[in-house]
């Protein structure tokens, strides 16, 4: 299969009646590169994904293969593997014709046909079940017969559109590790399409975060999680409490209370503009000088995550390993590193 | 799917197609409604001269306002029968599984397969003998042949989609069988008993054979007064069998407009599970 | 109540069987006593004819040259005319199978045929492609013929009116079993490299076909019981001298009940013949989801 070295994509644009589903999305994807598309529901990755697949035509935009144009080809001509959030196994078809109909499509030799399509199905571990048809899978092996089928023709790149989406809880971890060994082995170039943080942060080289089509941040898992570079995307990433306050020279003092915190500014924070606070709940420290009342305590195995409220009702989530029970009084503190300063933009 | 802006060969034929046949259907309707309104219309591409004259005349002469009435009392009489006896069947089969209910589905399916003129000559026959055919009650029998199986299969997949929880919850909430019904499942019902009850009403005015078998002079319908006219064609002036064919065809397009409110066009003509986002 | 009660109860129950089922009894009466009992009536009657064996009035439609042949002439309208509008239904609706503005419209002015029924599509055919009708005109006018080509009160004509009512019928059924395969199926098969003729003919058609024999029966079952149309716009003593109308002149013209009945269920059984076959060559193909995974 054409192998790059390099796939640009260049200002791509999607509309949809006037709206912007995805505005000037411009990446560079290096071979053997993971890459998710990150962002709540709506928010353009899947638009990017079927851009990019070639079934959505782009608005305005380009997209290039070393120094060929893609976008004006159609899908079957790119030579990418897709794998779709509902599978689309072929229902009619058995595993076996549905892994191999992407070799028949490009006339590879029978012989060689039938030697990759069981190599591709000995690689998802489904050699006993070859002869069902999809009907007769549980969703665990249609995810699998999906994947086999999608990178049995050795893609130049494969797109995942949130695979592990309908899955149980259990099997979406093992499927993860599962999809990153293969593109592991198989040296594949991936691109994956998720809303789940913690699937994007573990599984992908690089982070795409979008937000209402436009691009928020792209960066490593590292410097996403630890450095958002907006509220918007500290959100998404767990950053759970979000205070607004306004910039006091140094210090940040939290609306309608009286609580003053040091944290580190992220863009241009000018004196008294608003602006809001973010930290972890993992990351507030309970050796401080804040004040507060324990109200709802979670067991959640070797830690308790609990909701506080200050004397003055600020409520904040705080992580633990102490065993707090409702009506405990702790103490807050913020390291200044770990809380992040935004400006509080109009949106 | 990418598609192309110039349409291909293909497109242009398949297009064609489908210009040449909808040409064929305005010609057809289009010169019926024509020369109702001609009054002279020899060799030419249009009348001389339009008239309403023709109307009053089929009205006089084919004795409407009684036909009329008749289609109306037989629509009514059979909505308002398949109705009460095929929604209580429908329900049934839409939440039980007991021995025998596949085959009571096809016993409820084989008069809708079958054409209405292989059951309607035996049927006629067995009606004459106990002397109910030839005047309405003997209609709207034969026409609740297919109407009641009709408003078992299009309610039973309605009933389906009802989820039963929503029994069981009226249930825990304390109301009795009759409570679940009047006020849980018949405020739920409406929309599709309303959709079933029209195309009850499209089927049994445009109900040609079973009509035509078992009504004597004075139950028929208009369908079946329109087919005596054209088939005793030269005793009339054909322009007022032709009014009497577009009145026939504004009264079928009122209820198609009426039906098409509550239904889509494709559940007039079979029940098929439709895409949702449609 | 007595034990023996509440366990045969509880029996029933287990099984199904309730109070609830009495709902069922008044359609069944309906049914039973309105479709069972007149075909039983109907077999009864046909073989007990006024003269001759327990078969004469079989006998006698097919020793009978003028009866015989009208199975014959019913097929020969109502298979091509059933299979036409399949044919033609599936590449216009295969290309109409996405979303675009006025789709309503166009199934709304489809059904409108079918609403009409053939009694006034009868009408209107004799208007229209009648010798002095607008399509005869439009011949003359462009000198594609030098005179009128006879369309009505032969077998053309009877064709034409099966096409009318029949192909919108098969159209909107086709389009709604083609709207009922995932959309995403034939996305992956075109990331997989599939064209479009690979996409319609491996994956689309074969899980249409299905739903394409479905539509077949029931076309073919409309067009099998044309009766109004081949006395209006047919040849009813010649060349459309369909099997009803042969069913019809025994019940209400010769008053031969046993012969009438025998019609009526030589009818059926063809039919059913028919239905048998195309449903037993849809059983070898792939019948189940056209859904392409879970979601």
């Amino acid at each position: 299969m054409t192998r790059f070295e390099r796939l640009r994509l260049d200002g791509v644009t999607r509309r949809f009646g006037g709206v912007d589903a995805l505005a000037g999305l411009s990446l560079e994807i290096r071979r053997g590169e993971f890459i998710a598309l990150l962002g709540p529901s709506g928010c353009g990755k899947s638009t990017a994904l079927n851009c990019l697949a070639g079934l959505l035509p782009l608005s305005s935009g380009s997209i290039w293969r070393d120094d060929t144009r893609l976008d004006t080809l159609p899908p079957e001509k790119r030579g990418f593997g897709m794998v779709f959030q509902n599978y689309a196994l072929f229902p009619h078809m058995s595993v076996q014709k549905n892994v191999s109909f992407g070799l028949q499509m490009r006339g590879v030799p029978r012989a060689e046909a039938r030697r990759r399509t069981a190599d591709a199905i000995r690689l998802v571990h489904l050699e006993e079940h070859a002869r069902k048809l999809p009907g007769q899978l549980s969703g665990g092996q249609q995810q699998r017969v999906a994947i086999a089928r999608a990178v049995v023709v050795e893609p130049s790149l494969v797109l995942m559109d949130e695979p592990l989406s309908n899955l149980d809880a259990k099997l979406r971890l093992e499927m993860r590790t599962e999809i990153r060994r293969l593109h592991q082995a198989l040296g594949l170039t991936t691109v994956y399409v998720t809303h789940d943080q913690e699937e994007a942060l573990s599984l992908a080289d690089r982070l795409v975060v979008l937000r209402d089509g436009r691009v928020q941040q792209i960066g490593s898992p590292e410097e996403v999680h630890t450095r958002p570079v907006n509220r918007h995307v500290a959100d998404f990433m767990g950053y759970r409490n979000l205070l607004p306050g306004s910039a006091d020279g140094a210090y940040t003092k939290i609306n309608n209370t009286g609580v003053r915190v040091k944290g580190t500014p992220i863009g241009s924070v000018s004196d008294g503009s608003p602006v809001v606070a973010a930290i972890r709940p993992e990351d507030v420290s309970l050796t401080g000088d804040l004040e507060a009342t324990v109200e709802v305590a979670e067991y959640q195995g070797r830690e308790i995550a609990a909701e506080v409220r200050t004397d003055d009702g600020l409520v904040l989530h705080v992580r633990t390993g102490q065993r707090h029970a409702p009506g405990d009084k702790v103490r807050l503190g913020f390291p200044p590193d770990r809380l992040l300063i935004f400006p509080a933009d109009a949106s | 799917m990418r598609r192309s802006i110039v349409a291909s060969p293909a497109a242009w034929l398949v297009w064609g197609a489908v210009i040449i046949f909808f040409i064929g259907l305005a010609g057809v309707i289009g010169s019926v409604v024509v020369n109702s309104f001609g009054l002279r219309w020899f060799d030419s591409w249009l009348p001389e001269a339009y008239t309403t004259q023709w109307y009053g005349q089929a009205w006089d002469e084919f004795t409407l306002l009684p036909v009329l009435t008749v289609t109306l009392v037989v629509s009514l009489l059979v909505v308002g029968i398949s109705v009460a006896v095929g929604v209580p069947a429908a329900y049934v089969l839409a939440r039980r599984a007991f021995p025998g209910s596949r085959i009571l589905y096809l016993l409820f399916l084989l008069p809708i397969l079958m054409p209405p003129i292989t059951y309607g000559i035996p049927l006629a026959t067995v009606l004459y003998k106990y002397g109910l055919a030839g005047h309405l009650s003997g209609v709207v029998l034969a026409n609740l042949v297919p109407s009641i199986p009709f408003v078992i299969l299009t309610m039973t997949p309605f009933i389906e989609q009802i989820d039963p929880a929503i029994e069981r919850a009226a249930r825990m909430c304390g109301a009795r069988t009759r409570h679940v019904f009047l006020r849980i499942l018949a405020p739920l019902l409406i929309p599709g008993i309303l959709a079933a009850s029209i195309l009850v009403v499209v089927r049994t005015v445009g109900m040609f054979e079973l009509t035509f078998l078992t009504a004597g002079p004075d139950s028929q319908t208009l369908v079946v007064a329109l087919f005596y006219s054209m088939s005793a064609a030269g005793i009339r002036a054909q322009q007022s069998v032709d009014a009497m064919a577009v009145i026939y065809c504004v009264m079928m397009l009122v209820l198609l407009v009426v039906a098409l409110r509550f239904v889509n066009p494709t559940q007039l003509v079979a029940r098929v599970k439709e895409d949702p986002s449609e | 109540m007595s034990t023996a009660t509440v366990a045969l109860r509880h029996r029933l129950a287990e099984r199904g069987v309730d109070t609830q089922m009495l709902l069922l009894v008044p359609a069944t009466v309906f049914v039973v006593a309105l479709f069972i009992y007149p075909f039983g009536y109907g077999l009864a009657v046909s073989l007990q004819p006024r003269e001759g064996g327990m078969l004469a009035a079989y006998q006698g439609f097919f020793s009978d040259a003028y009866q015989r042949d009208t199975i014959m002439t019913t097929l020969w309208i109502a298979l091509p005319a059933a299979l036409l509008n399949v044919a033609a239904s599936v590449p216009i609706a295969y290309r109409m199978r996405g979303r675009f503005r006025g789709k309503r419209l166009l199934t709304t002015v489809l059904v409108v045929p079918i609403t009409l029924g053939t009694v006034l599509t009868a009408e209107g055919l004799l208007n229209f492609l009648g010798p002095a009708g607008w399509f005869n005109r439009f011949l003359l006018t462009t000198g594609l013929t030098d005179a009128p080509i006879r369309l009505t009160n032969n077998y053309w004509g009877v064709f034409f009116s099966l096409v009318i009512t029949g192909f919108p019928f098969a159209f909107l059924l086709v389009l709604s079993y083609l709207s009922g395969i995932d959309p995403s199926l034939e996305r992956a098969a075109a990331t997989l490299g599939a064209g479009w003729r690979q996409r319609f003919f491996r994956i689309t058609l074969p899980l249409l076909a299905p739903g394409l024999a479905t539509t077949f029966c029931l076309t073919f079952v409309l067009a099998f019981s044309v009766f109004p149309s081949a006395i209006l716009v047919g040849d009813p003593s010649g060349s459309t001298r369909v099997i009803s109308i042969a069913a019809y002149e025994a019940a209400y013209v010769r008053y031969d009940y046993a012969a009438a009945s025998a019609a009526a269920i030589i009818m059926g059984v063809v039919e059913l013949i028919v239905i048998a076959i195309v449903l037993g060559l849809r059983g070898l193909l792939y019948t189940g989801s056209t859904a392409g995974g879970k979601g």
